[in-house]
């Protein structure tokens, strides 16, 4: 089977600062792939590298068997869509939910919009009542459901998620990840995830990748993480930090 | 121990368009020199909280306490000069992020000695020299480099420090330190927190401890406040945060994805009506 994401030797250069340096991965069909690091580890570059959203220096991404080129065509975004971290500034502060929902559908020539539009927020779980609405008048959560019915409503096989629930509360968060598991499972998706979070990323993929400054430090089943099967240190150090303070020392 | 701040029966509330709304109702709690942490989500009043005791709460908001005391100072009464002289060199307030927090464009080592100048009478060598050695206590490497740097060219966590080094250098008896590593990597955070820890043990600082990330606060704090809509619903020692008895401290516990754990889906808070009585 062809696998959903292939990328040979990613490297993304800004000036004379290198992002990204010669990172290989390969997600199957349905998998869900996890990138932890820490800011500045290359890990959300990665995923907006695919998206087209950075610009690639050198090596290849394939996306279910089709070489990427320098652009992104509109049959790209039918298959990838991407949600991002900041529910807050990733809607549009002047469009309602509605619009901000057809937009895409437009864009894409979709005729039964009115079914779609109802359908995808059915689905997030927020109802017609939320419609109308504008962003400012929702909270993080019911922003971020907005942001993942965005991106459904193209109905793509492949999801980017770059942190898609660090800004939110923990409980809101739990709902979130409930969400996305389910739509994973409804629709047979693929993600791709970015989190800082060892227990997030744990909880929703079944294979990660640990970065350190642009480059990969080691791969992992999300199993070795609690059985401290780790080789390097590094991943050591991150997962010490996610137990909390520990006083004294 | 004796005690630093009284606080009892806080309620902050803004007028808006839509009629009254009530961000904190009714806190009451007492600090010593110790660790106390503030839990909650957002919207729950923690921040608000802290801001009326750091007598930073917007003009337009109502704050009434039966007592709202700092070290025998009624704050309810004093005067906004009083207020002024007590912040910053009293009460030091550590906010969020260093990006927004500190002055863009001021160095960081002159926004250092302003604050110590604005509280004590020193000579401008003698201020830079214990700012100097203020950026050193908050294990800054090279202090006289970062002395002469703007805030944009250090990063999150250096920033960070800068700012506890700003709060402080005038020797403050109370800390209120609102998400004070939230907007930092997980290993700068423990480092960070390590500081503070120091810090705060040695100069017998009273610290109040304010985040969404219960389980970050219960390792660090003596004393855990879990707030829910404006009120306190659970008091509890951090030691014991296993054995909470509050629903909704059990379903904010549980929520949380832990490594090695195969819980699908997650148990989401089931939000009673009753707590917001």
């Amino acid at each position: 089977m062809t696998p959903a994401l292939a990328i040979d030797k990613l490297r993304v250069v800004y000036d004379d600062f290198i992002a990204l340096k010669d990172v290989s991965l390969t997600v199957a069909q349905g998998e869900s792939f996890g990138l932890v690091g820490e800011s500045g580890s290359g890990k959300s570059t990665l995923l907006r590298a695919v998206a087209g959203l950075a610009p690639v220096t050198s090596g290849t991404i394939d996306v279910s068997g089709q070489r990427l080129g320098k652009t992104r065509d509109k049959a790209f975004y039918r298959q990838v869509q991407m949600v991002f971290q900041d529910p807050y500034g990733s809607l549009h502060p002047r469009q309602t939910v509605d619009r901000l929902l057809l937009e895409p559908l437009d864009i894409h020539g979709f005729a039964d919009t009115e079914k779609r539009i109802q359908r995808a927020l059915d689905e997030v779980g927020l109802g017609s009542g939320f419609r109308f609405r504008y962003s400012h008048q929702l909270s993080g959560g019911q922003r971020q459901r907005v942001a993942i019915a965005r991106a459904l409503i193209l109905e793509p096989s492949i999801l980017l998620l770059d942190e898609p629930t660090s800004a939110l509360d923990a409980s809101v968060q739990a709902e979130v990840l409930n969400l996305l598991e389910q739509v994973r499972r409804d629709r047979k998706l693929t993600f791709v995830m970015v989190s800082h979070d060892l227990g997030v990323i744990t909880h929703m993929c079944e294979r990660l990748m640990v970065m350190q400054s642009g480059e990969e430090v080691e791969r992992l089943q999300a199993g070795d993480l609690a059985t401290r099967n780790v080789a390097q240190d590094y991943t050591r150090n991150l997962l010490v930090a996610s137990e909390g303070f520990v006083r004294g020392g | 121990m004796s005690t630093l701040l009284h606080v009892e029966d806080l309620r902050v509330s803004f007028p808006t368009r839509t009629g009254v709304v009530e961000a904190v109702r009714g806190v009451s709690f007492a600090l010593g020199q110790e660790r106390l942490g503030i839990v909650g989500e957002s919207g729950s009043g923690k921040s608000q909280t802290g801001r009326a005791i750091m007598g930073l709460t917007p003009q337009q908001a109502e704050i009434k306490a039966k007592r709202l005391e700092f070290s025998g100072i009624d704050l309810l009464k004093a005067s906004q000069a009083e207020r002024r002289a007590l912040r910053g060199s009293r009460i030091a307030m550590i906010l969020q992020d260093p990006k927004y927090s500190l002055d863009p464009v001021m160095t960081i080592g002159r926004q250092i000695v302003e604050t110590l100048r604005t509280h004590e009478k020193v000579g401008k060598s003698e201020a830079r020299q214990r700012a100097l050695d203020m950026l050193a206590a908050v294990q800054i490497r090279d202090p006289k480099r970062v002395y002469d740097l703007y805030p944009h060219e250090v990063s999150g966590g250096m920033g960070q420090r800068a700012m506890i080094a700003m709060m402080l250098i005038a020797g403050p008896e109370l800390l209120i330190a609102d998400e004070p590593t939230s907007a930092l990597d997980v290993t700068v955070q423990l480092d960070i927190l390590r500081i503070l820890d120091r810090l705060v043990i040695d100069r017998g600082m009273g610290l109040v401890f304010i985040s969404h990330d219960l389980r970050l606060v219960s390792t660090f704090c003596d004393r855990v406040i879990v707030m829910y809509a404006g009120k306190i619903v659970e008091e509890l020692k951090a030691s014991e945060l296993s054995q909470a008895k509050h629903p909704y401290t059990q379903g904010l516990l549980n929520c949380m994805p832990k490594i090695g754990e195969s819980r699908h889906p997650l148990p989401v808070l089931d939000r009673q009506p009753e707590w917001l009585l």
